[in-house]
């Protein structure tokens, strides 16, 4: 088994703002990420599938193969957006990096072959700040 | 003898914004920004890089005090921009396109009328990792 990550990034608006608390306990939940006219980052998203390579190839999965997909799935949908309005498959959701990094797991993983798993997705909202979803260990 | 210099300090913050003119149509906006110019918005997480250059204090060895260049760039750039939207939160930006390039010259600005005119001053702000821009040059 073998690990291969993809480097992708964007950049977009959001604000960590729950509809259903007052103004005054959103500010003190979520401080500056509450601004009601939006923030923004420069997000850097590195998706990492396992699988065995493939005898022929010597690939796990042609990478060409995995940044169309992170493209058409992910980045056309969310790089210069508003994360809490642009983006359908974030609608009604907290857009915290931890909702984000769910959300591309499942952008992503119907449309990966049979023969790979998706291993991980690692969000940077900042050089600072990461997440790293390894999808629903629950029954594991 | 003079010794010139430079001494640097990086900070970083993060906003959202909008590249528009509001002269132009819809469309010509959209022509020349291209996504930029998303009406919802985008953002960045900027990092900031203020450089002084000057012959350092006989005293204190110092061209500047970092700490104090640092509590300035906090004070009057930082805390100005910081999880902000450029266009709608700043009036600086209230009429004037927030570029990479005006918002370094804007920051210059800023801080220059706060630092020793015997010391040069220079900002280069990175927009994303690969974008960047030098003011003055």
């Amino acid at each position: 088994m073998i690990y291969l990550t993809r480097l992708e990034h964007f950049n977009a608006a959001h604000k960590l703002y729950n509809p259903n608390w007052s103004k005054e306990k959103n500010e003190k939940v979520f401080g500056a990420c509450a601004n009601e006219n939006w923030h923004g980052h420069n997000f850097d998203l590195f998706v990492t599938v396992k699988g065995t390579p493939d005898p022929e190839t010597g690939f796990v999965m042609d990478v060409k193969k995995l940044k169309d997909l992170i493209k058409e799935h992910v980045i056309k949908k969310v790089d210069h957006k508003n994360l809490n309005l642009d983006v359908d498959f974030l609608k009604g959701k907290m857009c915290s990096t931890e909702n984000l990094a769910m959300g591309i797991w499942n952008q992503l993983k119907p449309h990966l072959p049979e023969n790979v798993t998706l291993y991980c997705v690692k969000l940077y909202e900042t050089p600072r700040i990461y997440v790293e979803y390894f999808g629903d260990t629950t029954n594991l | 003898m003079s010794h010139r210099v430079a001494v640097y300090r990086k900070e970083h913050f993060n906003a959202a914004h909008r590249l528009h003119n509001p002269e132009w149509t819809d469309k010509v906006n959209q022509k020349v920004f291209g996504k930029c110019n998303n009406p919802n918005y985008h953002g960045h997480n900027y990092e900031l890089i203020v450089k002084v250059i000057g012959d350092p204090d006989p005293h204190t060895g110092y061209v500047m005090d970092m700490k104090h260049l640092s509590d300035l760039i906090k004070k009057h750039v930082i805390d100005k921009f910081d999880h902000k939207n450029l266009n709608l939160d700043t009036e600086e930006f209230s009429l004037l396109n927030p570029t990479a390039e005006n918002i370094a010259i804007v920051i210059h600005n800023i801080l220059r009328a706060h630092i020793d005119t015997r010391l040069d001053l220079q900002v280069r702000l990175y927009e994303t990792e690969r974008n960047f821009v030098d003011y003055p040059v």
